[in-house]
């Protein structure tokens, strides 16, 4: 941290030269900004509608594209949810449905929800779509790749789909995918269902490769003129932070997939060790299921942050945006987003402490797990900060927003109990840990998602979402999901154990009865109010208000493109050049309360601006 | 106006319902009352930061409400005040992990005196082993596994003859006598959980994982897999009793050691002989 902290000092003696607007001396190098040091990326243009509009090459169709099939695949997730939550909340109504069925309704609703939509969707839609906009670029710098890496992604996903279909069903093995049991009999889709599976996840970590590259890539070469690193917005910050960890984590989900599919396919014994089933011993034997755990960890915990670091951006710019004030200590909040990425490589066994792992590697897992909250901790102060005195407009937006701060904050706080090993023991494999997970990494990312999708919809569509409808969206979803996740961390404070299929007649259990179906309702509606966005879009779309360029009054370079909505090669003839960072909001002496990131300082001389 | 009055009406009725909750934890039928205390004192500090940081948003929402014209403050940075609330954050949060870590140090140092319990998980049960007069358990291996040997324990181990062999899914315990519960699984991950206990680990296939407890609450407890275990899980139940040391021995009494059960496999299958030869 004293690295940091010494950076710091030297940016700030920078940033301290407020310009004096009233001595009216202007320096004719003001508005010097250093030149580009290449040329121009030469775009190839498509020249058919499949160019065009499938294999595309264009960011912004990639983006889209992976943003509708990583919707599709949530929409798959939140059907599962929907019978889960019908045989825990109504088993009468659910006389369908088998333990067999349970458990792999769980397992990909799992599996989907994290690594097929949030994943995808954060990086490969909002990731793609933003990026070159926002740091003023015409494209990824492989687009060719790029596009590859979409489709390898849309293959990815049809192989998990497929594995709906064939015998045996789908893996039913939790989406953690704790070996032995995953590959054994006695674990749904033990045969082809947990080799799509593993294959899937392999395609995908190999699509997600070459999307990351790009992303990475053209952050760090391909900004424009003037967008030094400490003017980007947090958007771009929380989505490369996350893509250079999405780098070093899958590849352990890689080699642990291909690991277990020697396991499985060639009886090979990375995780197994010597196993009696059915009264005999199985030719496995001298493996170690618990390196699986660290290894699937390894990557797992970084994941989290994978689909959280881009949340944290994108409701920092949407924020700031709507409270009409600029983001309160943003180099706090790069440093914080940089930090926290980094910390989160330390921390993976704290989801192992009664794993049978050595007992003493929980006083180091609980210290570095309490530590990162100190970081996420400012994060949110400085949210809250932002609105502090700022000039609030309560649009869907910001509702989303605020919603995102409440849930966040509640699964943050209870991420504390968890990660302090000796409160996790009682707590960990119970229904504390679902809902402790679901608010921290499900609704609050999801409030971020669809407050991202009302704030960039005019941008994608020229089209306004209709205000009343996006209200009831929210309500619906916020009460409804803060109703079903907030009273479930009771359940795990009774001890209900989580993936339990059925809870029989337990005495401490039955009290949960009431309880299961209050959640299954409240489940059934949430879901439900997400087609009012469904409806939402179509009818924007076709009898929507035309949006005006930069509705919101931003100051990111992705509303200045030379048309609505931008076009390949996004900014025209002429790529912008960035003056100053993208929060220069309600700036004294300004005449609007926004100054544009292209707005040169000559042209606004007399504000008090702080030097960005 | 009308948002922000929700979102108080939720921090509200967080509050409401976490003082009313019929749903909370059991009983406590152990010495881990410390892990209760932690998750107390983790409540009023987290629930604190949590009331505290919705309510001063909810005060923004109502006091800094657009108003054309109104332009909002401009100021990038506040580092005395960063620097208080990084600190004040620091502070708390240490002071939550410093129980929580002494508390892990309890539960990693098993008490000398401790009973050992070795308790084997198949998919979909468990079964129970003592050690004897000897006060040892005899070696295993997954292979021995047998009829006449459920244990698998090494035949010529001398620590193992005088095994006391507990051949049902409920376990016996003395009221206030710590237990090492030494976990084993024959096939895949399990966890043997008592809720009122407070205590888990997972049995691992390969290796020997512990924990241990002090039970003190005389009474029968359910016994609950926490550990994802296949198809089965669910109903992967078993029970304890924990009872007063005289009940306890007349209970340890009635079972049947390692040696005892061996000859009687043998005299059925002496038995068993005879029948098939008459």
């Amino acid at each position: 941290m004293s690295d940091e902290y010494g950076n710091n000092k030297s940016y700030q003696a920078q940033s301290s030269e407020v310009m004096d607007g009233s001595t009216g001396s202007v320096n004719p190098d003001i508005d010097y900004v250093r030149p580009s040091e290449v040329g121009e990326q030469e775009l190839y243009h498509p020249h058919s509608f499949i160019e065009k509009w499938v294999f595309c090459q264009d960011a912004k169709v990639i983006g889209v594209q992976y943003f509708l099939t990583a919707v599709f695949t949530g929409v798959v997730g939140l059907i599962l949810s929907w019978l889960m939550r019908l045989q825990l909340g109504f088993p009468e109504l659910a006389g369908f449905m088998t333990a067999e069925h349970y458990y792999q309704f769980v397992t990909m609703h799992g599996m989907i929800m994290v690594v097929y939509f949030l994943t995808a969707l954060f990086l490969g839609g909002f990731g793609n779509y933003l990026i070159p906009l926002m740091v003023g670029a015409r494209d990824m710098v492989f687009p060719y790749v790029n596009m590859l890496s979409f489709w390898m992604f849309f293959v990815a996903v049809a192989v998990l789909m497929a594995s709906f279909f064939v015998p045996g069903g789908p893996t039913g093995a939790g989406w953690t995918l704790y070996p032995p049991q995953t590959i054994l009999e006695g674990t749904p889709g033990a045969g082809m269902g947990i080799l799509l599976m593993l294959i899937s996840l392999s395609l995908f970590v190999i699509g997600f490769t070459m999307g990351g590259l790009n992303y990475m890539i053209t952050i760090l070469q391909a900004r424009t003129r003037g967008m030094t690193l400490m003017r980007m917005p947090l958007t771009v910050w929380g989505i490369f932070t996350a893509t250079v960890l999405a780098m070093l984590a899958f590849p352990a989900l890689l080699v642990s997939a291909i690991m277990m599919t020697l396991d499985k396919v060639l009886q090979t014994s990375f995780f197994m060790p010597t196993i009696l089933k059915a009264g005999e011993v199985l030719e496995y034997g001298g493996g170690s299921p618990i390196l699986f755990q660290h290894l699937f960890w390894f990557f797992g915990h970084p994941e989290v942050y994978i689909v959280a670091l881009p949340a944290f951006g994108i409701v920092s710019d949407l924020i700031s945006v709507h409270a009409r004030k600029n983001i309160f200590g943003y180099r706090m909040m790069v440093w914080a987003i940089v930090g926290i990425g980094a910390l989160s490589f330390f921390v993976w066994a704290h989801h192992m402490y009664v794993s049978g792992m050595n007992p003493w590697f929980g006083f180091f897992f609980a210290t570095t797990t309490l530590i990162i909250a100190v970081p996420t901790a400012m994060k949110v102060y400085n949210w809250i900060l932002t609105l502090w005195r700022g000039n609030i407009r309560i649009n869907v937006v910001m509702l989303w927003c605020l919603g995102f701060i409440v849930t966040f904050v509640n699964g943050g706080i209870t991420g504390i109990f968890l990660g302090n090993v000796s409160v996790d023991v009682p707590l960990s494999d119970t229904y504390f840990v679902i809902a402790h997970f679901h608010m921290v990494m499900g609704i609050a990312p999801l409030m971020v998602i669809m407050g991202a999708v009302y704030h960039w919809f005019p941008l994608v569509a020229g089209k306004m979402l209709d205000e009343g409808l996006g209200k009831w969206h929210f309500w619906i979803t916020f009460l409804g999901a803060y109703s079903i996740y907030f009273p479930m961390h009771y359940l795990g404070f009774i001890g209900v154990p989580r993936r339990y299929f059925e809870m029989y007649d337990s005495p401490y259990m039955t009290s949960a009865v009431g309880m299961n179906e209050f959640i299954s309702i409240a489940a059934f509606i949430v879901g439900a109010a997400q087609f009012i966005l469904i409806f939402n879009i179509i009818k924007t779309l076709k009898t929507g208000k035309k949006a005006e360029q930069n509705p919101w009054k931003a100051n990111s370079l992705e509303w200045y493109t030379s048309t609505v909505p931008p076009e390949h090669g996004n900014f025209g003839d002429r790529l912008p050049v960035v003056h100053r960072w993208p929060y220069d909001f309600s700036v004294p002496g300004a005449k609007e309360d926004y100054i544009p990131q292209t707005t040169a300082p000559s042209e606004v001389i007399h504000t008090e601006v702080e030097k960005t | 106006m009308h948002a922000g009055i929700i979102f108080l009406l939720v921090i509200i009725g967080s509050i409401l319902f976490h003082i009313f909750t019929p749903w909370y934890w059991t009983d406590i039928a152990s010495n881990w009352k410390g892990m209760d205390d932690t998750i107390t004192l983790t409540f009023w500090v987290g629930g604190g930061v949590f009331v505290a940081v919705c309510l001063f948003m909810i005060y923004c929402v109502f006091r800094y409400q657009h108003k054309e014209g109104r332009r909002a403050e401009y100021k990038p940075e506040d580092k005395k005040l960063e620097k208080i609330l990084t600190w004040a954050t620091t502070l708390g949060v240490a002071a939550l992990l410093a129980p929580g870590l002494i508390i892990w140090n309890q539960y990693v140092n098993v008490p000398k005196n401790a009973i050992e319990v070795d308790v084997m998980a198949w998919q979909w049960g468990w079964q129970y082993r003592l050690p004897g007069k000897d006060g040892k358990l005899g070696t295993t291996q997954v292979r021995n596994i047998a009829d006449n040997n459920p244990f698998g324990i090494n035949p010529d181990d001398p620590f193992g003859k005088d095994d006391i062999m507990v051949e049902s899914d409920v376990i016996n315990l003395e009221n206030n006598r710590p237990v090492k519960i030494l976990l084993r699984s024959v096939d895949v991950l399990h966890n043997w959980y008592v809720p009122q206990f407070r205590a888990k680990m997972d049995a691992v296939p390969g290796t020997v994982t512990f924990y241990w407890f002090e039970p003190n609450k005389v009474g029968e407890y359910e016994v609950l897999c926490a550990e994802y275990c296949g198809v089965g899980h669910y109903a992967m139940r078993g029970g304890v009793e924990v009872q007063d040391k005289a009940d306890y021995e007349v209970w340890l009494g009635e079972q049947e050691t390692f040696e005892q059960l061996s000859a009687r496999y043998e005299k059925l299958n002496v038995d068993g002989n005879k029948l098939a030869k008459k």
